[in-house]
């Protein structure tokens, strides 16, 4: 077993706490892991990406190399697009249609959401309103994450259910109810979406 | 025991923590500041009193962590690359004097500049300082290196160096920890002239560490960290360097037929390379950052050996390695891939919402329009984003402390209005020297110390000078009715606007002080505040 994930977004977005809890998940069910991110200047609301390798079999890069990651996971539209050189020809691309616009010169929403229509494999959907809707706005990075769960090879749901326990506990129970809450959401729309 | 997630850099803090550490000195920088923020959260060395408070400067740092090891105690210093050059004359003086207490220096280098101004490589460092260098490939390596580190700066009486790539301090894997070692009891160097570095005892010490490096030497060859593994293929000999050495087998993954050479501990295994360099028609050199090994190669092979790498062509010359362009130089096709498309926008960092270095611009902005020829040298940190649209306020930004002594320099040299702007952090890291220079001489320049009273762009950890600017200001001298505070808020742009203006026309030094706590310090504080 053996996949590679680039999680990508805007700084600020939470891509980070999605690439902790996959990462747990895998750590704890005894498979290699490798997980390379982005500190310092980036995070100040630039583009932010992290490239996220598990496998049954040790790693050697941090980095996947091009054409390689099986799943782009991106919180922004646009940002979904900038890492296209890293997908598969059989990947996905699973993301968010609600867009981050924080550049004077931000395409049209219509032209970045035709560009991932013509993609062979994608789930889209506004990640923002199903957070809102099931959870808090917070959560939007655990929806999303919940609709990655059919893209992530051997990591199963409840993998990923008991990552989310191991990660949030610290913050309390009610913190732990409620990205559950958004995980299972997100999941129900990749689901609908088959 | 079990694994445990770690960054590069945790691994590394952990392993310092397990292996007798009793103070850790730094002063932030990425990509290494998680390694002292991880000492600083950890429960184990709380309880074992480990020193972990940030320092002024990386001189500083070294420097403290030098007295630590004086008195026979365990210490590391922790730096991104350039903090080197800030602490080069304390380190490279640190292999003159040798330790007591084991004494590890962590460069993390940043290849492709990330987030960083140049991507120098802080192997060259080492050598200038003839001590012996670790260069991991992976966590667990990183851990293990650390964890002997110590022991191996006591057993050789030198300070180390362990350089680590940002793709190595920022990326996680699973790392196993090794049992918690004591930390030293106090103990004095056995020979009293060691740390007293005049000319009669320094030639001495110096002729010490020359004959110290065939031993350092020795070290390298029979490390456990550099290992050499034949193949029956020798058109082609590979010496993978530090985490090159992961690239080379991401390509290799069913297994590789060229005789390979591991190199993660230096001085150089001569005798390995040479014999490796006999038996194959051309040797490639995969190393990140700058190309350290293959300049030295051709210095100790025949001429007649190929030599490839980053300085052929065979690897690009800057930018960090990738699996990619290690996979090209072995001339493997890169997939088919999707390409970008043409509507996607690049999305550089930016200053906050709601940030003061925003209000401060753009009142400077407005002033300074008003001359004809202005200038503003800015420094490191957030306020360097001032250079992009739309302030598009600043003329430079070199180095830490540069923003107020160029202002001099450019004021000495005929400029009007010449204006710094430097940030509270940065003031206290390297800034005070200047101001002092510009008082002593009444240089006619104005500077902004924009004080959002933290090191924000590592992440906010504590500023040296916070509640201490005006009094470190009129210590120096600076004359008290041109030393204004002002709070860089929407309502208070008119008078910023009067206050700078005010101050340009002032012909000698002022200061203004823009005062207002980093909006994201200040979230934090009140969610802590609200949880109390």
């Amino acid at each position: 077993m053996k996949i590679d994930i680039i999680l990508c977004g805007v700084g600020g977005q939470g891509i980070l706490s999605i690439a902790s809890v996959i990462a747990e998940a895998a750590l704890k069910n005894g498979l290699y892991m490798k997980q390379a991110e982005v500190h310092g200047m980036s995070q100040r609301g630039g583009d932010v990406q992290s490239n996220l390798r598990i496998s049954d079999k040790p790693i050697y890069s941090d980095l996947i190399p091009k054409g390689e990651a099986d799943v782009v996971i991106s919180l922004e539209p646009m940002e979904a697009l900038r890492y296209l050189p890293y997908l598969s020809k059989e990947g996905t691309i699973v993301t968010n249609s609600a867009t981050f616009e924080n550049i004077p010169d931000y395409p049209q929403k219509e032209e970045i959401l035709s560009q991932i229509e013509k993609m062979p494999s994608k789930v889209i959907f506004d990640v923002d309103q199903v957070a809102k809707e099931v959870a808090s706005a917070r959560a939007a990075n655990i929806v999303l994450l919940g609709a990655s769960i059919p893209f992530l090879g051997g990591i199963s749901y409840d993998m990923v259910q008991q990552g989310i326990r191991d990660i949030f506990g610290r913050k309390g129970e009610a913190v732990v109810e409620m990205n559950l809450k958004a995980l299972a959401a997100g999941k129900a729309v990749a689901d609908g979406m088959k | 025991m079990s694994k445990q997630l770690l960054l590069g850099d945790e691994a590394i803090a952990q392993a310092a923590i397990d292996a007798g550490l009793s103070g850790v000195y730094a002063y932030p920088g990425t990509p290494s500041t998680e390694i002292t923020e991880y000492i600083q959260a950890s429960a184990e060395a709380k309880e074992r009193n480990i020193h972990s408070r940030w320092c002024t400067n990386e001189k500083t740092a070294m420097e403290a962590a030098l007295g630590m090891s004086f008195v026979g105690k365990r210490a590391l210093v922790c730096m991104k690359h350039v903090g080197m050059n800030v602490c080069a004359d304390a380190f490279v003086n640190a292999g003159m004097t040798g330790v007591n207490g084991g004494l590890v220096v962590l460069a993390a280098d940043d290849p492709s500049m990330h987030s960083s101004q140049n991507e120098q490589d802080s192997r060259f460092y080492g050598k200038f300082a003839m001590v012996p260098i670790f260069e991991p490939s992976n966590q667990q390596e990183a851990y293990d290196m650390m964890y002997n580190a110590f022991e191996f700066s006591e057993r050789t009486g030198e300070p180390v160096l362990l350089r680590v790539v940002t793709r190595l301090a920022h990326s996680r894997s699973g790392v196993v920890r090794k049992a918690m070692k004591p930390q030293n009891e106090i103990s004095f160097p056995k020979d009293p002239k060691q740390f007293i570095l005049l000319p009669a005892n320094a030639r001495v010490r110096n002729r010490n560490l020359i004959a110290a490096q065939k031993s350092f030497v020795e070290e390298s060859a029979s490390s456990a960290f550099n290992a050499f593994v034949d193949g029956s293929d020798t058109s082609l000999g590979v010496i993978a360097c530090g985490i090159g050495y992961n690239y080379l087998m991401e390509n290799f993954s069913e297994g590789i037929n060229y005789p390979v050479l591991k190199i993660s501990q230096y001085p150089l295994p001569v005798d390995q390379i040479r014999a490796m360099a006999a038996s194959c028609d051309a040797l490639l050199v995969i190393e990140d950052g700058q190309p350290f090994v293959e300049e030295q190669l051709t210095g100790l092979l025949e001429p007649s050996v190929k030599i490839k790498g980053r300085l052929d062509g065979t690897l690009p010359r800057d930018g960090e390695l990738t699996p990619d362009n290690v996979g090209l130089a072995f001339g493997f096709k890169p997939k088919s891939t999707f390409t970008i498309p043409s509507v996607v926008q690049m999305r550089p960092p930016a200053l906050c919402q709601g940030c003061g270095h925003r209000d401060v611009y753009e009142a400077l902005n407005e002033v300074v329009r008003e001359y004809a020829d202005y200038k503003v040298f800015s420094d490191i940190g957030c306020y360097t984003l001032g250079a992009m649209p739309p302030f598009r306020s600043i003329h430079s930004c070199v180095d830490m402390g540069a923003s107020i002594t160029m202002a001099k320099g450019a004021a000495d040299g005929g400029l009007f209005p010449s204006v710094a702007v430097i940030g509270d952090s940065t003031f206290t890291h390297s800034g005070m020297t200047g101001l002092l220079d510009c008082i002593n001489e009444k240089s006619n320049v104005l500077i902004v110390i924009s004080d959002n009273e933290t090191t924000a762009m590592t992440g906010g950890q504590d500023s040296a000078g916070t509640g201490k600017i005006e009094a470190i200001c009129l210590g120096l001298g600076v004359e008290p009715e041109h030393l204004r505070v002002v709070v860089p808020l929407k309502k208070n742009f008119e008078e910023m606007k009067t206050m700078i203006r005010e101050e340009i026309n002032y012909n000698g030094v002022s200061v203004i002080v823009p005062r207002r706590e980093c909006i994201q310090t200040a979230a934090k504080h009140r969610k802590q505040a609200a949880k109390q």
